[in-house]
């Protein structure tokens, strides 16, 4: 194993060793607890940074694990341009996680487990940046559900937090089914499991469309796209950094990336590129409309990031993995510090629901400043990161409506108008936030003021690359580690998505101009309600999958109380009675006993002279 | 090293017998004796991995002798010769790692009692019972000969009937008699199937029934006796593992066993049913069992799904562990059923693994019950709240059998559905596609029993009550099998890698 290869190891080794060292720590080792959680993320990002700087050929090498009949699986290490830079924020916002953690659950008596269960989290997430073998990438998938499902259901206080987390775990467990076989067949077809087997067997159309379409399953549930989204918004029970984590570099981002790990595969399956642009369309507009009439101010950005990694899909639909990944790492700098903002709004004012802030940018003001530039990123507002990257998304988008690329032209047009229309929507919620949290006069009972150093710190980190990131794009040497000449191009066009921005925020401001003390929501009138719950999905799932699912377990229980194990226990009193029934005809009088054995005796007598005789 | 060999079955005869003699005396003493017998089986039992050259029957590396079963270490004594029976043991990759597990769960099941020993008779009567349990499971895996491998499989019946019977909880009579006669009737039919293999060929050795060996017995049986005496011993043996629906009799069994019964019981001696089937029928009746293998396949995934939904619904948290281990051993069943060396491997790490996992299982439930005195689901609750380690330690048992990649659990459900899936055809694609819904299913029992039992608020069932912090017998006990857990989930080689060639050969017997 050469150097590089070892030191890509390290991305998921440090923090997988630390958390399994946090994990016996006792809760009142606090401080050490912290410390590891914080070495392990810096060691990560360390090894990250010098690998994605030091550039160079991409690294393949690995080791058998084990063998299944003739498949082997590998402890493969597959590095390239990509996953070292996803690597790198995926670090970086980790190491944010930990500072900020530190300082904002300062009052929690169980940080160990906390601390340790972030680690975990990492080194999932880093395992599958860099495993080459689909097997132990699925480990590292795995993982991290279960990690959410811990950390969403870390705050014992509050009472939907234990259904919030068994529903994230859930809902993407139903599409690891998906992505469990799709792993299979394509493993089975390659005769290994390891990515660069995958890539370079030959499958036919039917099987690669089929395996594809499994695998678009998993990556629906972990990236909360439509239908399997309902789990993220729910997520917000988890503690905020657990929020910026998820939303930001790990969980939702895999989908994404596994998919532009295969995407040759991809590629060659047109049908489940234009199944995978549907869904993306719906999944863009589904999450803005919900994000607009939400008063959480978590649950805004939770349906935001729905929304905005249906842009990273669109890009994948349309045949552009770099604008994907361009946008996932812009969207990890600038969903990171949207979190960790809105978290020291809500330390701050102690609630979570906007209606009880406004005008905050007075008493927060650095809080303010951060949440502003990564609103800004968010809606798309130019030189900040989100422009650039969701400008790309919209030009390829425009360039595939043509047809003759990846994808038919009809995804192109598909992706591209559901993209402008979402960007519309983005800079209405965006500005809404805004205004309804910093301007207007406060809602807030209490004196705020902003966060300590080690929730400030963090925040201030995120803003530089959520500002700037964007400007990277412009950089051959960055466009071509993502694999591509150029990133960002300019054309007639980009003065459309402009145009929905300045649309929507104007909107935005205009209503609330009217009233200030309103909620801008309220223009919206009777669809409110119908965005705010989301299309009413949560209410389909539970009847459709949920309750037959419970009606189903129960029927079954009964059936198997009552046949299955009646069946056996009748045929155990059945021989019983039949006993009872024979011991009675024995218990007879003596006379009746004496008359029976004599009756026997003749009987047997004349079978034994008939026998006799016939011989 | 045969003398390993023996030791290993004979260390837990001479503790069994040596807690009895004490018993009077001093049970504690007893207690001890089983404690020092089963330790002294472990490490026998591990020593046997090294040496395996040095008996002259050499199955290591690439070398290989063609026979199907080459044992590392034998013992081969006339017995009986008139009915076929040789005490003839030996031990190769297939039945190692089960012969590890029975003798590490059975010492663990002996130190837990060094402390805590169930309402009824004297401890070291419990630890006696124990280690005859453990010589017959011992027995199961290591004959080479049929008959001498129905003596076992029958020695195993009646301690366990007595562990249940003596120190179970309030219904354990009717328990335990269900638990006997049920298997008592799978007995039967292994019997008769035993004796149909023997008489059709002249022989009970496994080494030569095992088609496709240097054998003069090799293909003698016919393809009616095949598929009759298949049927015979697959039915005996799916009532041991159990399979749907044939395993009625475990719920209440495990409901009403003490904790160290119920640990053996789910650990090992379920095991002792699939490692039947891969072993004796399928690997004498080759041609019996690919007329059967659909069937099988059909009854396993309706074991996964239906042990799955049943769990959805229990509200009993043995129980729930029982029909879960019914849904676990459906995936080993549909990997062995799949007659491919893919399932092969998938049955045997999971075999290994859900014996770790449930044997946790069923001491950390067995914990919860001695402190709340109930196991309703529905009066459980907040147990993160009074006792976080033992609901921590509830939670990584409850993750590692819901499957988790990188636990060991994972490695047998998720290849026993790529077997399937390999196997191909419609049949095995939907049944490979049932059964991983069925892994989801366990997702969602698992997390709905640590939403009762763990979450929410303390419940009123334990909260007047003391409840007494994890002892060191506990944790000294169930350590172990956390370590073995992650350990076999990271390194799978640890089960698989002396498999690989046993499970090879055994792959051409049954293709031939």
């Amino acid at each position: 194993m050469t150097g590089r290869a070892g030191v890509a190891w390290l991305f998921a080794a440090a923090p997988g060793i630390v958390a399994l060292v946090g994990l016996v720590l006792p809760n009142r080792a606090r401080r050490l607890a912290a410390g590891l959680g914080i070495a392990g993320a810096t060691v990560a990002l360390a090894a990250a940074v010098a690998l994605a700087t030091m550039g160079g050929a991409a690294i393949e090498a690995g080791r058998r694990l084990v063998d299944f009949g003739g498949l082997p699986v590998t402890l493969t290490v597959r590095v390239d341009g990509r996953a070292a830079l996803v690597a790198v924020a995926v670090a970086v916002v980790a190491l944010a996680v930990q500072v900020y953690s530190v300082a904002y659950l300062a009052h929690d008596d169980r940080y160990p487990p906390y601390a340790a269960q972030v680690s975990l989290f990492t080194a999932a997430m880093m395992l599958v940046v860099v495993s080459g073998d689909l097997i132990v990438l699925l480990v590292g998938w795995e993982v991290m559900g279960i990690c959410s499902y811990l950390l969403i259901g870390h705050d014992r206080t509050l009472p939907e937090a234990p259904r919030a987390a068994v529903k994230a775990f859930l809902v993407t467990r139903v599409g690891d089914v998906g992505f469990l076989l799709g792993i299979a067949l394509l493993g089975l077809s390659a005769g290994s499991f390891r990515i660069a087997d995958v890539l370079a067997a030959h499958l036919s159309p039917a099987r690669l469309t089929v395996a594809t379409l499994l695998l678009l399953a998993g990556v629906a549930g972990k990236s909360a796209q439509f239908p399997l989204h309902t789990w993220l918004p729910d997520a917000m029970a988890g503690p905020t950094p657990i929020s910026a984590l998820i939303h930001a570099a790990t969980m939702v981002a895999a989908g994404v990336y596994v998919v532009t790990r295969l995407y040759p595969l991809f590629l060659a399956a047109p049908a489940t590129l234009a199944v995978l642009g549907v869904v993306a369309a719906v999944t863009m507009l589904l999450g803005a409309l919900a994000a607009t009439a939400q008063d959480d101010i978590k649950r805004v950005l939770a349906w935001s990031t729905v929304s905005q990694i249906a842009y990273m899909s669109g890009a994948l639909a349309v045949g552009a993995a770099p604008v994907a990944l361009f946008h996932l790492l812009s969207h990890a700098a600038f969903k990171a510090l949207l979190f960790l903002a809105a978290g020291c709004v809500i330390h701050a004012v102690g609630t979570n629901s906007m209606a009880r802030m406004g005008g905050l940018r007075r008493s927060l003001p650095v809080t303010f400043g951060c949440l502003t530039i990564g609103l800004a990123a968010l809606a798309g507002v130019p030189p900040f990161a989100g422009f650039w990257s969701k400008d790309s998304v919209l030009a390829v988008a425009a360039q595939a409506r043509a047809g003759g690329g990846a994808a038919a032209g009809w995804v192109g047009w598909l992706v591209w108008l559901a993209g402008l229309a979402t960007a519309l929507v983005t800079a209405w919620y965006a500005t809404r936030l805004w205004l309804r949290v910093f301007f207007g006069t406060p809602r807030a009972g209490t004196a705020a003021h902003d966060a300590p150093p080690l929730m400030r710190w963090p925040v201030v980190a995120l803003a530089v690359p959520s500002a700037l990131l964007g400007f990277a794009g412009l950089d051959g040497a960055f466009a071509r580690r993502l694999g591509t000449d150029s990133l960002v191009s300019f054309d007639a066009l980009a003065v459309l998505p402009l145009a929905c921005l300045v649309a929507g925020a104007g909107l935005a401001w205009w209503a609330w101009r009217r009233a200030p003390a309103t909620d801008p929501v309220s223009a919206l009138g009777r669809a409110v309600p119908v965005f705010a719950n989301a299309f009413y999905l949560d209410a389909v799932q539970d009847a459709a999958v949920v309750r037959p699912a419970l009606a189903l377990a129960r029927v079954v229980r009964r059936s198997d109380e009552s046949i299955v194990d009646g069946t056996v226990e009748a045929t155990g009193h059945g021989a019983v009675r039949l006993g009872t029934l024979v011991m009675r005809a024995h218990r007879g009088p003596l006379s009746w006993a004496a008359g029976a054995a004599l009756g026997g005796a003749v009987l047997a007598g004349v079978a034994a002279v008939i026998l006799v005789s016939s011989r | 090293m045969t003398a390993l060999l023996l030791l290993t079955l004979l260390l837990p005869v001479a503790g069994a017998l040596a807690a009895v003699g004490l018993h009077r005396r001093s049970d504690v003493a007893g207690r001890v004796a089983a404690v020092v017998a089963s330790a002294g089986a472990f490490v026998a039992s591990v020593a046997l991995y090294w040496h395996r050259d040095g008996s002259g029957w050499v199955s290591t590396g690439q070398q290989r002798t063609g026979a199907p079963i080459a044992p590392w270490h034998q013992i081969d004594v006339s017995w009986a010769s008139g009915l076929e029976l040789r005490f003839h043991i030996g031990i190769d990759g297939i039945s190692y790692p089960l012969v590890v597990l029975t003798t590490l769960l059975t010492l663990l099941c002996c130190v837990y009692t060094l402390w805590t020993v169930p309402e009824g008779p004297r401890g070291s009567l419990l630890a006696a019972l124990l280690l005859t349990i453990e010589v017959g499971i011992l027995g199961v895996f290591l004959a080479l000969n049929l008959v001498l491998f129905f003596v076992f499989f029958e020695t195993v019946l009646l301690p366990m009937y007595a562990v249940i019977a003596a120190w179970g909880g309030p219904a354990r009579r009717a328990a335990a008699r269900k638990f006997v006669l049920y298997t008592l009737f799978g007995s039967v039919l292994l019997l008769v199937g035993v004796f149909l293999v023997v008489a059709a060929t002249g022989t009970a050795e496994l080494t030569e029934l095992t088609a496709g060996g240097p054998s003069r017995f090799a293909g003698t049986l016919g393809h009616g006796t095949q598929v009759a005496a298949f049927v015979l011993l697959a039915l005996a043996f799916a009532v041991k593992s159990p399979l749907w629906p044939l395993h009625t009799w475990l719920p209440d069994a495990h409901t009403e066993a003490p904790t160290v019964g119920s640990v053996i019981l789910a650990g090992v001696l379920l095991k002792m049913g699939t490692y039947g089937l891969l072993r004796v029928a399928v690997g004498v009746l080759p041609y019996g069992a690919r007329q059967l293998a659909p069937a099988l396949g059909v009854l396993a995934v309706a074991a996964i799904l239906v042990g799955g939904l049943v769990c959805l619904a229990q509200t009993e948290l043995k129980r729930l562990i029982a029909y879960s281990s019914v849904g676990h051993m459906g995936f080993v069943l549909l990997g062995i059923a799949t007659l491919t060396t893919t399932g092969f491997q998938a049955a045997l790490i999971g075999n290994v693994a859900h014996g770790v996992i449930t044997g946790l299982l069923f001491f950390l439930a067995g914990a919860i019950k001695d402190r709340t005195h109930t196991g309703d689901l529905r009066q459980l609750g907040g147990l993160r709240e009074r006792m976080p380690y033992l609901s921590g330690l509830l939670g990584y048992a409850a993750i590692a059998s819901l499957g988790l990649p990188g636990l060991a659990g994972f490695w047998g459900e998720a290849f026993a559905v790529v077997a399937a899936l390999r196997r191909g055809g419609p049949l095995w694609t939907i049944l490979a596609v049932f059964a991983a819904l069925g892994g989801a299913l366990a997702a969602a029992y698992f997390l709905r029993l640590l939403r009762h039992v763990t979450h929410g608020p303390a419940s009123p069932a334990g909260a007047g009550m003391a409840c007494p912090p994890l002892a060191r017998a506990e944790l000294a006990s169930w350590a172990p099998l956390v370590l073995l857990a992650l350990a076999v989930g990271l390194v799978p080689a640890l089960v698989l890698g002396v498999a690989h060639d046993p499970v090879q050969a055994l792959g051409e017997v049954v293709l031939r």
